[in-house]
């Protein structure tokens, strides 16, 4: 291991975002040169497979599955995706393997949950999923029983998800859109296939499905709601350009925000290793959606409004400065913030109260941590400040109330 | 970076991965091997030794030593004192705990007295030396002035404590110098501390000298030409404009 | 019961910056490091937020993150003469303790020394003529054009924030025109000063003097240094030294080395282990390893190939006695090395109080401050003033936090009602010049083991015998008047002057710049270590940190450490590993 050269993002500021643009090269040609294996290794990255499929809490070796999920239904352990015979993919055929990516059921032709997200691996060609198999054939195998999962009944009868399938579940190809462009509709198969931003950009019913309407507005899991990342006129991340996306999923920092916690991961293990015209095609097809003109809020009360002000410039000025403009690639500006502006404040909440910190990677090493305040302050001291964050600018987002806090602070007292 | 190296990584950051277990049983804690720096939500190490009720002098004492710190630093026209300060408190609570016992103190013998530029020297750590300097002073403000020195007219007391600063009234058991630099000390460290400790109570030493506070971002007003900077005054744990808990 | 366990590439003694410094550059080169540290695990969001890092009482006062002297501390006396008693609590200095070390709460004043300091006796001499006996100062070994280039690299990994005065040999106005030729200007801008330094620099300008921005560790803007780290705009909060830097605006070990470290599968950081020794091979060729204590009080013995002693200087020296490694320095014969030229700071001042003005000092920061080299080094002529050295004369605003800072007028008590309404009234409206000054070695002042005092582990504590020497009072004394000068210039109501008088008192914080003890040299008969900072007796043995230093110069030592690591670093990838053995034939 050697140290490395001036980081990608010391580059990027160095010379100016533009350099990023002009590194783009042909995508297919450089895809077609290779081969099989490393064509699936590099879409099981895309689709973030190892995130889920490995125990990272007990140390569980990659790909091995473990992983405990939480669901609102109850708690699904991911299988072990090595070739190991016994407790693994070993005796599967690359039928079943596409079986599962494409129709959701396994070697014995039973439902998967759709904890794993087969909804949108679906839009993935048969091509693509031998090409994982492939990949996942050239691991070391890994004898790792998956525990059983924790769910209750009716959820624990497998042929109960035959009816979600029903419902829910469409069996789709991916079909370009004639009239954009090739890397538009690249971008949009890798949204809606591997990447599977919807998995927590889009809002659920009750059954954990995609709600069509939400798409990509914005969803809730696990408490952390995952904001809405349409790049339109009246999307959530309007102001951020196809260079900003880029930078963000390639390099882990951006002028809007960085990632933490559960994107952070997904940039740690997955978008950072993509190839930088994968990221363009996505942002440039996330930019291409509109969203409806958001429902304005007024503004909070003037005396709530001061106190919050108060509240933000005694406690938040130290990083994200007294105009909220942050510090661009470090401490991010908060006046137009998706996040503290999101319909649901869950991850704002959570964050003041606990903390975050921003994920390694290639480009940032660095692993910045804002610090928890819930020592600190109070419920209704982090609802007016969320309220006064939330109503203040341009765009304005409902007040936060201190049952709202208290909620999640309970929340997080059982979880940690 | 590795696969492995991030898969390590994103275990630590996920799961608050501290420090590893080490092998062979050794009890060093064990960093790095691509780790990553331990993190976890709501860990952190918030002020905690001498923010809660505690106390170490006697009635007393305690009257004693609100006595001597009304003199070291007075209530008056000007301002409030250690009194409104609630130094007495901060001081109990100090006593009380790892400061009053000395315990990150080299305390072994043998002792000696010293020269003046070889710093503390008594054997007994700062509490005990309280204890024992005020139960000498009030023994002698008895004999002198019969009554202890909590009874004294404030000049009396400006009288006897000039006396302790500039060694002419000397104690037994232990060095009324000492006794006296450490309490002055200690006063002030209470009177300009952070609230939280008990001292500076509602934050009137801060707001009679203008020092703003526990504030970390003067960026705008690195320009202020000579000019006064107004800014509320706020602790650690807040100040009068915040919502109340 | 000694446990062994298996062997490293290397050991380092000590994680704070210059431990941090090897680890980086070691494990860069593929060697397998482990760091062993003293003191607990520290990071920025846990052990000092900035919801909590602005606290007086805890960090200062009640040392915090420092060393505690229940664990270790030294005994101290003037001369020779006397008895010396240990330093029950910290008082002039204050050794860090934990990763990061000091590297975590300094100010982040960040100089180069100047090309004569590393030269001073042969300088000297051939300037003015032989120094006076007992005068033990001595030339590095190494020079200021070689240090050249790691100077460079730690200001680049630190993000120093400043104005070069000398650009390969040209003069840049702003800068300082006295300083050694740079190769590069500073990566950073100098930070915005404030008023304070604004009256200072035009006061001195009015004396014909050169001021210029203090280099500066507080960053005055974003930067992503060398290795891809990322350090905050400084926010101007007045808690720099003796505290860690809650926004990570401040280079430390913890923002510019430690997180690029921890991803590497090469290195590995054992926390709460103290080294008691450095251990020699049985045939007294080479150090085997260390045999350190954890918290269990087990004694464990790690074999390394390399060992490097990073730890504070007054602990590296006492590890070299504790270990009987090199000669003991003996003050009687002179003879001898280890504990030889213990140097620390002369410091005096003149405070300024203004009438109507406010200088507000709590908008500060460690290294924010104007400052003038015309009187340090050797910048100004010597003839005739019967010393060597100087220092510079700064008007720094690192803070104005209460406990610690609230001077008042000359005549004004020490309690009572008028000492409190002085101090109300002064707080908002003083500043300081200081006279930062060299410290030139002398053959009383040294370091050697106590014969009664000792640690918790029942081993000797280090002694210091030191005072202030006529050097230091005829630099003091010639220099403080201009600080005096320039303070009277600068349009206050009055000036209190606070001259270095009678003799080193170890009680009132000072500063943490103790040097020496374990210095560089050409020769084994007078210096621990070679130019390359390896020992004469061990070739696998390196040494680091300001105990290098031969004599202290009229600086902050923290750049002078940083290059001397890089350098030393350097020597081990690039000569050493290539070839083991002495790099320097004695």
């Amino acid at each position: 291991m050697s140290g490395r050269p001036a980081s990608r993002l010391a580059l990027a500021i160095a010379a100016g975002l533009g350099a990023l643009a002009a590194a783009t090269g042909p995508a297919t040609a450089q895809e077609l040169a290779h081969s099989q294996v490393e064509r699936g290794r590099y879409l099981a990255i895309a689709g973030d497979c190892e995130a889920c499929h490995t125990d990272f809490e007990n140390g569980g070796a990659p790909f091995a599955g473990g992983r405990a999920l939480s669901t609102p239904f109850g708690t699904i352990y991911s299988p072990n995706l090595t070739p190991d015979d016994e407790t693994g993919l070993g005796r599967w055929t690359r039928e079943e393997f596409h079986r599962a990516l494409d129709e959701g059921r396994d070697d014995e032709g039973r439902h998967l949950y759709p904890a794993m997200p087969y909804p949108y691996y679906t839009l993935m060609t048969r091509q693509d999923t031998d090409a994982i198999f492939a990949y996942l054939r050239s691991l070391e195998p890994v004898a790792a029983e998956t525990p059983e999962n924790d769910l209750p009944f009716p959820l624990n009868i497998r042929r109960a998800v035959a009816g979600w399938k029903l419902l829910y579940f469409e069996n789709e190809t991916f079909d370009s859109v004639p009239d954009q462009s090739e890397e538009w509709n690249r971008g949009r198969f890798l949204v809606d296939g591997p990447l599977h931003c919807g998995g927590c950009h889009t809002g659920k019913n009750w059954l954990g499905a995609d709600i069509d309407d939400e798409y990509l507005r914005g969803g809730l899991l696990e408490n952390w709601f995952a904001p809405n990342i349409r790049g339109g006129e009246n999307g959530g991340i309007a102001h951020w350009e196809v260079e900003d996306i880029v930078e963000f999923l390639g390099t882990g920092r951006g002028r809007h925000t960085v990632p933490m916690q559960r994107m952070g991961e997904v940039v740690a293990i997955s978008t950072q290793n993509l190839r930088e015209e994968d990221l363009r095609a996505v942002a440039v097809y996330l930019k291409s959606l509109d969203d409806a003109v958001r429902e304005e809020h007024d503004a909070p009360e003037a005396a709530r409004l001061e106190t919050g002000a108060g509240l933000y410039f005694d406690n938040c000025a130290a990083c994200h400065a007294a105009d909220r403009s942050g510090v661009p690639y470090f401490f991010a500006p908060l006046d137009r913030s998706n996040k503290v502006l999101a319909e649901n404040p869950a991850s704002a909440i959570r964050i003041i109260l606990g903390g975050a910190r921003t994920q390694p990677t290639e480009a940032a090493p660095s692993m910045l941590a804002m610090p928890p305040f819930a020592w600190k302050l109070s419920d209704a001291q982090i609802a007016d400040l969320l309220t006064y964050l939330r109503g203040s600018g341009d765009r304005r987002a409902a007040p936060v109330s201190a049952a709202q806090v208290a909620e999640m602070r309970e929340y997080l007292a059982q979880e940690h | 970076m590795t696969g492995f190296t991030r898969r390590r990584i994103v275990q630590s950051m996920l799961f608050g991965g501290t420090a590893l277990v080490l092998p062979s049983g050794l009890i060093a804690a064990e960093y790095g091997r691509g780790e990553g720096m331990p993190w976890s939500p709501f860990k952190g190490e918030p002020p905690y030794h001498g923010t809660h009720a505690d106390s170490f002098f006697t009635p007393a004492e305690r009257e004693a030593v609100a006595a001597i710190c009304a003199r070291l630093i007075p209530s008056d026209d000007d301002g409030p004192g250690a009194t409104e300060a609630d130094v007495v408190t901060f001081l109990d609570r100090q006593m009380a705990g790892f400061y009053g016992r000395g315990q990150h103190w080299y305390m072994r013998g043998p002792f000696a007295e010293g020269t003046a530029t070889q710093g503390y020297q008594s054997r007994f750590p700062p509490a005990m030396l309280y204890r024992n300097a005020l139960a000498e002073l009030d023994a002698y403000c008895r004999t002198r002035h019969d009554a202890v020195f909590a009874g004294l007219t404030e000049e009396l007391q400006d009288e006897v404590l000039t006396g302790l600063d500039e060694e002419t009234l000397t104690f037994e058991s232990v060095s009324a110098k000492t006794f006296f630099d450490l309490i002055l000390k200690n006063t002030i460290e209470g009177f300009f501390a952070d609230p939280i400790y008990g001292g500076n109570r509602d934050m009137v030493a801060w707001r009679y000298i203008g020092f703003p506070g526990t504030r970390y971002d003067y960026r705008d007003f690195v320009g202020h030409d000579g000019a006064p900077i107004q800014l509320a005054t706020v602790s650690l744990t807040g100040r009068p404009g915040w919502s109340a808990p | 019961m000694t446990r062994e366990l298996p062997g490293v590439d290397v050991v380092l003694v000590g994680f704070g910056w210059t431990g941090a410094i090897f680890a980086e550059k070691l494990t860069a080169a593929g060697l397998d490091v482990l760091a062993l540290e003293r003191g607990p695990w520290r990071d920025t969001a846990k052990d000092f937020a900035t919801t909590f890092a602005q606290d007086e009482l805890r960090y200062y006062w009640r040392h915090g993150m420092f060393q505690e002297t229940s664990q270790s501390t030294l005994t101290f006396r003037n001369n020779s003469a006397q008895t010396a008693l240990p330093m029950r609590h910290w008082g002039s200095f204050l050794p860090g303790n934990g990763v990061g070390g000091a590297g975590v709460h300094w100010n982040g004043q960040t100089y180069r020394f100047l090309p004569s300091d590393f030269v001073a006796r042969s300088h000297n001499e051939e300037r003015y003529g032989r120094l006076p006996e007992g005068m033990t100062v001595q030339d590095y070994g190494v020079t200021y054009e070689e240090l050249e280039p790691h100077f460079d690299y730690f200001e680049k990994i630190c993000g120093i924030c400043g104005k070069a005065g000398n650009l390969g040999g040209s003069t840049v106005e702003g800068g300082n025109p006295f300083e050694g030729p740079r190769s590069d200007e500073y990566p950073n801008p100098p930070m915005e000063m404030t008023f304070s330094q604004d009256r200072f620099a035009a006061a001195a300008r009015e004396l014909g003097l050169s001021p210029f921005p203090v280099p500066s560790a507080n960053m005055s803007r974003a930067y992503v240094n060398p290795l891809g780290l990322q350090l905050a705009p400084c926010t101007y909060c007045g808690f720099c030294e003796k505290y860690g830097c809650g926004n990570y605006s401040k280079s430390s070990p913890q923002t510019t080395i430690i997180p690029v470290l921890m991803q590497r599968e090469n290195f590995t950081l054992r926390t709460e282990t103290e080294v008691l020794s450095i251990e020699t091979a049985a045939d007294g060729s080479r150090a085997s390893g260390v045999t350190y204590v954890d918290t269990s009080g087990e004694t464990v013995f790690q074999p390394a190939e390399i060992v490097v002693m990073c730890a504070y200087p007054l602990e590296n020296t006492r590890l070299m006695l504790l270990s009987g490694i090199g000669t003991p320095y003996d003050p009687r014969s002179g003879e001898g090395v280890v504990g030889k030229n213990y140097c620390y700071q002369v410091m005096s001042s003149a405070t300024v109080f203004f009438e109507e003005e406010f200088t507000n000092g709590f908008v500060g920061a460690g290294a924010l401050g104007m400052t003038v080299d015309d009187y340090n080094g050797d910048n100004f002529d010597h003839s005739k003033l019967g010393f060597i050295g100087g220092g510079y004369i700064a008007c720094h605003t690192t803070n104005a936090r209460p406990i610690e800072s609230h001077p008042v007028p000359e005549g004004v008590p020490g309690w009572g009602s008028e000492w409190k309404r002085a101090m109300r009234e002064n707080f908002l409206k003083t500043t300081t010049v200081g006279v930062h000054g060299a410290s030139m070695a002398h053959r009383s002042n040294y370091l050697d083991l106590d014969p009664t005092y000792t640690d918790a582990h029942g081993r000797p504590l280090l002694r210091m015998t030191y005072d202030f020497t006529l050097n230091d009072r005829r630099l003091t004394d010639h220099i403080t008047p201009i600080a005096e000068e320039i303070a009277r210039g600068m349009g206050g109501r009055e000036v209190k002057v606070n001259a270095l008088n009678g003799s080193y008192d170890s009680t009132p914080y000072q500063t943490t710049h103790n040097t020496g003890g374990t210095i560089m040299g050409s020769s084994p008969a007078d210096s621990v270590v070679n130019r390359y900072c390896q020992s004469w007796d061990l070739p696998n043995l390196f040494v680091a940190g300001a105990g290098l230093f031969p004599q202290n110069a009229g600086y902050n030592p923290t750049g002078t450490v940083g290059a001397l690591a890089y350098w030393a670093a350097e020597a081990i990838t690039e000569q050493y590993m290539r070839q083991p053995g002495p790099l320097v034939q004695a």
